[in-house]
């Protein structure tokens, strides 16, 4: 179904992972896939964040904010809670491990506070009671995971880590990588140490593995995929690279491992260089290359100094993938602040609104 | 608790507390100042020695000026005791310890850095000096009183309160200095009208001043020195400072007061018995400056003790890492 090929070609293959079966056989446990709406009226499913999914912190802030901006407005509808997140999550790391132990204990592993998600490392933490680590509070002894405390060392059960399979073991990944911890991988093949989200979950990230998932979800389920994706061109495709070559101006280029809004070229807006540099670099290293239309992103109003404008947004829902799966009724809808910048990534300058998932309401006088 | 995590608490107080007692330093040689217009810049000289960087001082801004002092002592950045470099090592640890200490800490904390940057402050220390130095005071009784209120008293915040007490009593003998600095030049002034007004400001600068008249009434330096560093009810004296850091660390330990587990417990509770069984007539013949400076160098010992026996890091880490490399 998928050319062998492509996933071998990946940058976010592991093959360490091969024959591993993480506890409870669950890889994915939290998911932030991004969501657009097109000027179809359709919702699609732009990319996938099945790694270290960030942002949930500002969706609980944001949802605070609101509620004590218009305390009025807010009670008189019905707006799903987004606030028992933190104890979802909870409850899904316990249940990882509840054949092991009913009283485990649990970090955070972050990479520290130069990271740009460190502040909502430390306020997941925070929500959920649980210590916020980083690669040099831990240590391998015997086989398990502890971390240094002013006690002495006590044992780790499980990681919800936020630091990249690359970076998580310099044994097994990334060499160079100061972040890690030297052989947990080999703890966690072992089942010493639970980890979420599993190792490997990468390869489903890679915006030319992205293109397979509605067939994906046919071939394992029967089902036809309930929301689609974004039509995608394949240019390690040698007849799909040359329609995505012959129509640079009106295609969106991804480099399918990279993220944050970085690696890409918007082709409708972009200039003459810019598209020639792409095409070099697409012929050059055509995996690395995936192509979209353009999608007009909704809008929605925005405060702009003093006045409102239409500003174009995405949006991403958590699912947490525990005992049951659970998909949080509300979600971080990220906006391009710069007018017409369909480029809703914070890393570029974008914002964030309180997204609301309202019950049926009674019918209004 | 994460070592790490004890290690930035601790040091969070340690610096939050540094700050307030450098105001206080630097507060009441500006009045002294007042008092006695003749010493001039010559005045200045003692608070930048009491820093023990005095060569820094003299290498770096030649003359002591009111304005190069008050530059030295706040917003020096390159000056590792500066108010300003306490506080922005305060906030370091914070940042990176915000799910241990409350938001309300937090907040305090960033209050307390941006209004040492805002580029007004720079004009008021000089130019209306009581009152910003007053200010700097308030950020840090501010934080230590939203630390007492909203955060739990459990193991992290003993290690607060340790970092917090042990850089007091430092800080106290260091103030109680500044006294022997201003009289060595001036023999003649002992138990002239200055010689009261400066020990007047020794109290005032430990906040001390108006408990002191309900126990003894009367400015007789001996009892002022007692009061300073034996008084074990004066939540600023040495005494007091050293007692609770003992009560911290036995918290922390969970072992009893008059035994020791580790190191750090056993230097203490050494420390604490020599001050409590001492008496003021002992620490005057020994001479005070002898005795605060043996007193400092106690208190290093400790910080290693502490450091040794709760943060030290062992980098198993690495050294498996690089074996398996090599």
């Amino acid at each position: 179904m998928i050319d062998k090929a492509l996933v071998f070609s990946s940058t976010t293959y592991r093959k360490q992972c091969i024959g591993l079966t993480p506890p409870k056989g669950i890889w994915c446990h939290i998911t932030g896939t991004d969501l657009v709406r097109h000027q179809d009226g359709t919702f699609y499913i732009l990319e996938d964040n099945m790694r270290c999914p960030s942002g949930i912190s500002y969706v609980i802030e944001n949802r605070q904010i609101t509620k004590r901006t218009f305390p009025q407005l807010f009670g008189s509808l019905k707006v799903a809670s987004v606030s028992d997140y933190p104890s979802r999550l909870i409850d899904m790391l316990q249940y990882i491990v509840s054949d092991k132990t009913s009283t485990p204990t649990i970090a955070l592993l972050s990479p520290g506070v130069y990271n740009s998600a460190y502040f909502e490392h430390s306020f997941l933490a925070r929500q959920m009671g649980i210590e916020l680590v980083e690669g040099r509070d831990l240590l391998i002894k015997d086989d398990f995971l502890f971390m240094q405390t002013t006690k002495g060392l006590k044992k780790v059960d499980i990681l919800y880590r936020r630091i990249d399979d690359d970076f998580m073991d310099p044994r097994a990944f990334r060499n160079d990588s100061l972040l890690g911890i030297p052989g947990i991988f080999d703890l966690y093949k072992k089942g010493h140490i639970a980890l979420a989200n599993a190792p490997g979950t990468g390869i489903a990230d890679d915006k030319a593995i992205y293109a397979y998932v509605p067939q994906i979800i046919k071939y394992y389920l029967g089902e036809e995929a309930i929301i689609p994706n974004v039509p995608t061109y394949i240019c390690s495709d040698p007849k799909q690279m040359n329609y995505v070559l012959g129509h640079m101006d009106e295609l969106v280029v991804k480099a399918v491992d990279e993220s944050g809004g970085y690696g890409m070229l918007m082709g409708t807006s972009a200039s003459k260089a810019e598209i020639g540099d792409f095409k070099l670099r697409i012929q050059e290293n055509p995996r690395k290359y995936i192509a979209q239309p353009t999608l007009n992103l909704s809008r929605v109003p925005t405060i702009i100094d003093d006045h409102f404008e239409g500003r174009h947004v995405d949006y991403r829902p958590y699912i947490i993938y525990g005992k049951d799966i659970y998909v949080l009724p509300g979600g971080l809808t990220r906006v391009a602040l710069t007018k017409d910048s369909l480029v809703v990534n914070s890393s570029q300058g974008g914002g964030s609104k309180d997204t609301w998932v309202v019950a049926d309401q009674e019918p209004q006088c | 608790m994460l070592s790490r995590v004890a290690d930035s608490i601790y040091w969070l107080s340690r610096y939050v507390e540094r700050a307030e007692n450098m105001a206080r330093i630097v507060d009441i040689n500006l009045l002294l100042i007042l008092e006695n217009q003749l010493v001039g810049d010559e005045q200045w000289e003692p608070i930048a020695r009491i820093t023990g960087d005095w060569d820094y001082f003299s290498h770096k801004y030649g003359k002591t000026t009111r304005e190069n002092v008050v530059e030295f002592l706040t917003f020096d950045m390159d000056y590792p005791s500066s108010i300003l470099n306490c506080i922005v090592k305060a906030r370091e640890n914070a940042r990176s310890i915000r799910e241990i200490i409350s938001s309300e800490m937090w907040e305090q904390i960033n209050k307390y850095y941006l209004f040492l940057t805002d580029p007004a402050s720079k004009v008021d220390a000089i130019n209306s000096p009581s009152e910003f130095y007053h200010q700097v005071k308030l950020n840090s009784h501010l934080f230590f009183g939203i630390t007492d209120a909203v955060m739990s008293h459990n193991e992290g915040w003993h290690f607060h309160y340790l970092g917090q007490m042990i850089e007091r009593a430092d800080k106290i003998s260091r103030i109680i200095d500044v006294k022997y600095f201003h009289m060595m030049p001036h023999v003649k002034d002992i138990g002239t009208t200055y010689d009261d007004i400066q020990w007047t400001y020794l109290l005032r600068s430990a906040s001390g001043f108006e408990m002191y008249r309900k126990v003894y009434q009367k400015m007789l330096p001996e009892k002022i020195i007692e009061f300073l560093i034996l008084d074990a009810n004066f939540p600023r004296s040495i005494v007091y400072c050293i007692n609770k850091a003992n009560g911290a660390l036995h918290a922390i330990s969970g072992s009893k007061e008059d035994s020791f587990q580790n190191k750090a417990e056993q230097i203490l509770g050494t420390l604490r018995s020599e001050l409590v069984y001492t008496d003021v007539n002992q620490i005057i013949s020994l001479g005070l400056h002898q005795f605060t400076d043996s007193f400092q160098d106690k208190l290093n010992i400790l910080g290693d003790s502490i450091y040794e026996t709760f943060f030290a890091i062992t980098n198993t880490n690495n050294q498996t890492f690089k074996e398996h490399a090599e």
